[in-house]
């Protein structure tokens, strides 16, 4: 394969085609709007389902009823929309189906503005929805991550049976960049055997996130503590950038993370020591690394576009070895990695 | 392939409908297939629609971590508002190309090359004053070479939409007018350059 | 005494539908979700359809609907189950999906969710229990409420003012272009129970011959949350319910009355 200059909507759109994506439902909303377009011609075409829902709701429980069936479906949104997901984000988790959810981030709160954002770090992160659980949310830095995350996605939700979350801001959204498309695979019409095909000739199955006895519903938060427990030993990623000899240590992820790297190479190229971890999953995220890292350096600065949400993971991870300081802009504005440098000097006269 | 090191943050402004958009990625497009790493991101949203309209790209030598900066190499000005926009913003040292058809404002920074261009012109003359941008693009790489011109004209054949494609010919033509332009007016600014 | 019986004499004129598991339901005495159930288990069984349906379950009093029935089954979220059926059944056309909803479910909160359904033609089947109360919730008012009907959240009786008029859903689905079978009966008497079973298997052959939207609205009781007994449930259906939601056939759009004539012809 070639690379092609891809928008990274389009290249998630068309990367979970070519994953043997069965069925799209979903809802328009800037700034994720052109991944639901590029679906609705070419799903279609392939002969496969598009649905623009109703609402937000409305696409989240249709996946949910095609999640029940064993196909591969997704839906996708933005924040506001990834708002009204919640519950069947919630219910999907619940009842051990895999499922994947793309959020293109935008400004907020509330109806915010379409800009690029890292807000919903926290809404994906903690849970996206209520209840005692943790989706493996993935963090692209560009379009070829967003492809390949896309068809990752798929493949974690499948083999741990659990919703997996692609969360990038708009600019990662809206941006092109040379990409290569995964081959095209088949559609895997094998069913799994918890799928809800009909009872042909076997007893019934049954799909429910519902259990009114307290050991029961313990019995099943237990077991999904236990799957987030191997999650979290076997699918945590980063990427680290000149960490080897660094004295200060830059902690940003998706868009935040590139121009962090930017920074990195401004700094290196000032005599200063600085390395760069990107975490590529949010949850299960790098506490361990960030930890050693932590006793290495002289300082940490997380950088994200939102008011500190990721700072607080890179404290519980650090735990007070070192100190850790926050860089962040907001309302959909982009740092820039002078501004960055700026903060890394800053803390640089700060903490000698 | 690329093998000059190179890394140009460049922004296209304007007003929606002038093909800030497709310049841009005809840009990107041209610089990928000539092996460099770019990204192009638009600004997006309302103000799409008849009113600014900008994209930004970046060609590099090496892997891009910033998509944008905030203060470009180079600014490809079309108009009005967007010179009040950008002219301050483009790093010391750096090039602004203006389409002088609509823009009559002198940038007062000495610190700037510029490059003045009758695009709207010049695109008229050529045949449409939608090829203004085309224009712009081939005096700025006269003046910013980081790719030759027959590299565009090449992503054009690979990359142009087929329904647009009886407008290549035009687009072409375009690029070489804008190009001359700049060789016949601004020698000076061509003298370190290997075209 | 012993009562001679031949045994070679007896017939079966009575028994648990295939389509049932042998599960006790948690129904309240005299609640006619148990009728309901029962109407869409023979109807199940008299079409073979048992090995190929998907039930959707509410949430609701019929939360546990699909541990009643020897079926594929799931729980929606609340409202949700029209939303969730569109899913399985867009993946699996040839399959037989079915909801079962109360009026909170459908007419409040689903309320979108249904529309939609009806609008896009969503060629899945809905049984509608209208019993004019939250029953699971403990009595509350619903969106079918009637005009000065008392419950736990309308203590002083449901007045306009403050709450609006009850919601007409089959008058309202059946104005929706996508809508193919859109009928009400009733659960009140021997009589309408059995024009009631009829109307499931019209709407369940309507999916299968890939019709469109059916919904068969059942009027029901809730005995324990109107504070009646059985006896008076049913007859509290007939004077206060049926003057304000009548018994018809809001929608049969073209095709549906030859599926009524001839049965299904072709099963999708």
């Amino acid at each position: 394969m070639t690379k092609q200059l891809l928008k990274g909507n389009v290249a998630i759109a068309e990367a979970a085609v070519r994953a043997g994506l069965e069925a799209y439902f979903g809802y328009p909303i800037t700034p994720q709007t052109e991944l639901l377009e590029h679906l609705s011609a070419r799903m279609p075409e392939l002969g496969r389902v598009f649905l623009q829902a109703e609402s937000e709701v409305a696409a989240i429980n249709m996946l949910y009823g095609a999640l029940s069936t064993g196909a591969r479906a997704m839906t996708s949104s933005s924040s506001p929309g990834f708002s009204l997901m919640q519950e069947g984000l919630s219910y999907i988790a619940a009842s051990d189906i895999p499922g994947v959810v793309v959020d293109v981030m935008r400004g907020g709160p509330g109806l915010g503005n379409i800009l690029p954002s890292q807000g919903d770090y926290f809404q994906v992160t903690r849970s996206a929805g209520h209840g005692d659980y943790r989706p493996i949310v993935l963090a692209p830095a560009s379009v070829q991550e967003a492809i390949d995350f896309t068809v990752l996605a798929f493949d974690l939700a499948e083999q741990y049976r659990h919703l997996v979350i692609i969360a990038l801001d708009g600019l990662i959204g809206q941006m092109m960049e040379p990409a290569e498309l995964p081959p095209m695979r088949d559609i895997n019409t094998h069913r799994p055997d918890w799928a809800l095909t009909g009872a042909e000739g076997r007893p019934k199955r049954m799909i429910s996130s519902l259990y009114l006895q307290a050991e029961a519903q313990e019995a099943v938060n237990r077991r999904t503590q236990a799957r987030l427990k191997i999650i979290s030993e076997n699918e945590t990623r980063w990427i680290e950038y000149m960490t080897d000899d660094a004295d200060y240590l830059l902690v940003g992820y998706g868009s935040a993370g590139r121009i962090a790297y930017s920074a990195v190479q401004s700094a290196r190229r000032d005599g200063l020591k600085v390395g760069l971890l990107r975490p590529q999953t949010l949850w299960p995220f790098p506490s361990e690394r960030l930890h050693e890292l932590a006793g290495q350096v002289r300082g940490c600065l997380v950088v994200e576009m939102n008011a500190g949400q990721m700072l607080d993971d890179v404290r519980l991870a650090v735990n007070g070895r070192v100190a850790v300081d926050f860089f962040g802009r907001m309302g959909g504005i982009v740092p820039m990695p002078d501004e960055i440098l700026g903060a890394i000097q800053q803390m640089q006269h700060e903490r000698i | 392939m690329a093998s000059d090191q190179i890394h140009k943050a460049i922004v296209f402004a304007g007003f929606g409908g002038q093909g800030i958009m497709f310049i841009g990625q005809l840009l990107a497009y041209a610089a990928m297939d000539h092996g460099y790493h770019v990204t192009w991101i638009p600004s997006y949203g309302p103000e799409m629609r008849g009113g600014t309209a900008n994209c930004f790209v970046v060609v590099s030598s090496d892997p891009i971590g910033a998509p944008v900066a905030a203060y470009p190499d180079v600014a490809l000005i079309f108009n009005r508002p967007s010179f009040d926009k950008f002219e301050p913003l483009v790093r010391d040292g750096g090039l602004l190309v203006v389409n002088s058809s609509l823009v009559e404002q002198q940038t007062a920074r000495e610190a700037l090359d510029v490059v003045r261009v009758p695009a709207t012109k010049i695109a008229s003359a050529v045949g449409s004053e939608r090829l203004t941008n085309a224009v712009l693009l081939g005096a700025m790489l006269t003046v910013e070479p980081i790719l030759p011109i027959t590299a565009i004209n090449a992503a054009l054949q690979a990359h142009m939409p087929a329904h647009r494609r009886d407008a290549l010919a035009a687009n072409i033509d375009a690029l070489e007018r804008g190009s001359q332009h700049v060789r016949k007016q601004n020698p000076e600014l061509l003298n370190s350059l290997s075209i | 005494m012993t009562a001679d019986i031949k045994c070679d004499d007896m017939t079966i004129t009575y028994q648990r539908p295939d389509a049932f598991t042998d599960a006790h339901t948690h129904y309240c005495p005299g609640c006619t979700h148990g009728v309901a159930h029962r109407l869409l288990a023979e109807a199940l069984d008299e079409l073979n359809l048992r090995e190929k349906t998907i039930l959707v379950a509410p949430v609701g009093c019929a939360v546990f609907i699909a541990d009643y029935f020897e079926l594929d089954g799931c729980i929606a979220a609340h409202g949700r189950a029209p939303a969730m059926a569109t899913g399985i059944k867009r993946v699996q056309p040839d399959k037989v999906v079915v909801t079962y909803q109360g009026d909170g479910d459908l007419a409040s909160i689903g309320a979108a969710e249904v529309m939609h359904a009806a609008v896009r033609g969503e060629n899945i089947t809905i049984v509608f229990i209208n019993n004019a109360i939250y029953g699971m919730t403990g009595g509350q008012m619903a969106p079918t409420s009637i005009i000065g009907q008392k419950t736990t959240s309308s203590p002083q009786g449901r007045s306009v003012v403050q709450s609006g008029h009850p919601i007409q859903m089959s008058e309202l689905l059946a104005g929706l272009a996508g809508s193919a079978y859109v009928v009400r009966r009733s659960l009140h008497d021997a009589a309408n129970i059995r024009k009631a079973k009829k109307a499931i298997l019209t709407a369940l052959k309507v999916q299968q011959a890939g019709l469109g939207f059916s919904l068969v609205e059942l009027l029901s009781t809730c005995p324990t949350n109107w504070g009646l007994s059985p006896m008076d449930s049913l007859a509290w259906v007939k004077t206060h319910m049926l003057p304000i939601y009548p018994v018809g056939d809001f929608k049969v759009a073209d095709g549906v009355k030859e599926v009524m004539r001839d049965g299904v012809r072709s099963n999708s």
